[in-house]
């Protein structure tokens, strides 16, 4: 019998491991304490200003925080036990609900790690494809984050404004893949259908009327007084300690990192396009609505550039094992509906092998490490997720400053609930 | 498959050339100068990115001494996580950490295995910050103990669970149910 099969084997190897080593870092849960009138505060797991349900225990002195010791876990859904027992083309479904602010990033960051570990090219039209929508995901996750941070900050004009503009963005997922917040878009191997007509005018509509509303969100914020009063110099952290931190994304570039992995690793093609990666000094809350700002003008630079570079040619991969093929030929094709049962079925031919891919995700390196036994499904699947990753450094960010600089610097952290537990 | 196992040979051929293929030549020849060629075993580089598999006694040093080096700069932890292969007696459980090199852009995937019933990885809080939950999340799952570790709770899950749910003898469907087998539905 393992040591560790019982609760209380468990517990006593911990007991026995802390006696020999005692604790560097206290962190637990803090109490009432009078004499010193400190005084715990319970932030979440429900407070409307946390976006999301996790708790902050935080002992606070007046109004600075001393201490917190965060919790979460509250959504778990056990995405990678889960992911033991499902095909691979079922697995998108649960990487839609990670980053749910930019659900295709995760889809096609999906598809492409098991491409990856299948050996198939991806045509040239369905990687721009793949790069318009990945962007658009990218600009629509930075709106929400940019104009949550606004209204924690008491402006809800900014906030209204993009919310009209994302709507707008999920008509032209509507148009690709029929549902808008969880997408489920695309396939192994490509696109499931091709960017439409109606697509496209919707798209080239947006890219006129966007860019205006964006300079006018702009205009609001970036040189407004009581916003910069509310978010220079809050919630900062050097470069070093957000490497060490494991920072990606916009929170570590605001701190003067310039990684990003559509540069440093492409994929999808994203080495035939320009853009700029914005970068920050201090990573505070300012800098970090910046870079997201930012960001977002480089996105529309790489979606305007692959729409009008965009290749003619097919929108998927020509590997029959591996792509879904038309529900109609399914009917009609001997083969079409072998391939169907097979796929479907998880009767592909997997190898036998281990594959890490990432992709840069609306909140930074969104990785997937996938272990293959040759089965039908994953024999281990791990999501690298930059939420999960950077959240813990979130104590440390606030510690001293104001309770209300420490809603702020979580809203500008852009801590996505589904993505931290998933 | 069969595509596979014609292009490993075609890989080493075309070692000469390919920029990533040098650079994981040059991190093995790292590897082996800072830490000694018998620190490590199963060097592979499935789709490019080098592997290593090590102990648990040196994986600590071999970290520090990746983070401290000046040469390649592996000081970038970018994910870790736990494995269970039950039929390998004295190895069920595993670590898999990926390093990254933000300077050099080369990735180092480093694994230590270990038996289930002494399982017990050294703690990497020292080093990097980021640890911390990363191996809350591997005791969660996979009831990996790391001695030093300055808070070793659950971190997903609830806190008066008795078991660690992702090791394989925990399936996901009630396993008394016979109308789905195995046969046709998932593992």
């Amino acid at each position: 019998m393992a040591v560790n099969d019982t609760l209380e084997g468990t517990h006593k190897i911990i007991e026995s491991a802390r006696e020999q080593e005692p604790r560097l870092n206290p962190l637990a849960p803090t109490v009432n304490d009078f004499n010193q009138e400190l005084t715990t505060l319970n932030l979440g797991p429900t407070h409307p200003a946390t976006h999301g349900i996790f708790q902050n225990i935080l002992q606070m002195d007046g109004e600075r925080i001393i201490s917190g010791v965060p919790t979460i876990g509250y959504i778990h859904r056990a995405f990678e036990k889960i992911a033991e027992r499902r095909p691979f083309y079922q697995i998108t479904t649960l990487t839609d609900r990670m980053n749910y602010c930019s659900s295709p990033i995760n889809n096609f960051g999906w598809h492409m790690t098991v491409e990856k570990l299948l050996g198939v090219e991806v045509p040239k039209r369905a990687q721009y494809i793949r790069v318009i929508l990945m962007e658009l995901a990218r600009i629509t996750d930075h709106l929400i984050c940019n104009g949550i941070l606004g209204v924690d900050t008491g402006a809800f004009t900014g906030f209204l404004y993009l919310m009209d503009e994302r709507e707008k963005v999920y008509e032209i997922y509507e148009e690709l893949c029929g549902a808008r917040l969880t997408t489920n878009m695309g396939r192994v191997g490509g696109m499931e259908r091709d960017l439409s007509d109606v697509a496209i005018a919707k798209l080239r509509a947006w890219l006129k009327t966007f860019p205006a509303v964006m300079a006018e969100f702009e205009k609001m914020f970036n040189r407004n007084r009581i916003f910069m009063d509310r978010v220079v110099d809050v919630g900062g952290i050097s470069a070093e300690r957000a490497l060490n931190y494991g920072f990606t994304g916009p929170n570590l570039r605001a701190a003067g990192v310039d990684y990003d992995v559509r540069v440093m690793n492409p994929y999808s093609s994203y080495q035939d396009f320009e853009f700029e990666i914005p970068v920050g000094t201090k990573g505070d809350t300012y800098d970090r609505f910046m870079v997201r700002n930012e960001e977002i003008w480089q996105s529309l630079r790489i979606i305007t550039q692959a729409l009008e570079n965009l290749p003619a040619g097919p929108y998927h991969a020509d590997a029959p094992h591996f792509y879904l093929p038309p529900k109609q030929a399914v009917y009609q094709n001997m083969e079409a509906l072998i391939y169907h049962f097979k796929i479907v079925m998880g009767e592909i031919d997997a190898p036998v092998g281990e594959v890490y891919h990432s992709v840069e995700g609306g909140n930074g390196e969104l990785g997937f490490y996938l272990v293959s036994d040759g089965g039908r499904t994953p024999y281990r699947l791990h999501f690298r997720r930059p939420c999960f990753i950077y959240y813990q450094a979130y104590t440390e960010m606030v510690v001293g400053q104001t309770l209300s600089d420490a809603i702020v610097t979580l809203s500008s952290m852009n801590v996505i609930a589904g993505e931290l537990d998933a | 498959m069969a595509d596979q196992n014609e292009s490993i040979p075609a890989q080493e051929q075309a070692a000469a050339q390919d920029p990533a293929a040098q650079k994981n030549a040059q991190l093995l020849a790292l590897l082996h100068r800072l830490f000694g060629a018998d620190a490590f075993n199963d060097v592979e580089e499935p789709y490019g990115l080098l592997t290593a598999t090590t102990t648990r006694e040196r994986i600590h040093d071999i970290i520090e001494g990746l983070q401290k080096d000046e040469e390649l700069q592996l000081n970038f932890l970018t994910t870790m996580c736990g494995m269970h292969f039950p039929d390998r007696p004295g190895q069920e459980l595993g670590m898999v950490y990926h390093l990254h090199s933000l300077t050099q852009n080369i990735r180092l995937r480093l694994k230590i295995f270990f038996p289930i019933a002494d399982p017990v990885a050294p703690t990497l809080t020292d080093l990097y910050a980021t640890a911390n939950w990363m191996e809350r999340e591997a005791f969660d799952f996979y009831g990996i103990i790391f001695p030093g570790h300055p808070n070793l709770m659950r971190i997903l899950n609830v806190e008066d669970m008795d078991y660690h749910p992702m090791r394989k003898e925990y399936a996901l469907e009630d396993g008394t149910r016979e109308d789905k087998t195995d046969l046709f539905f998932g593992r």
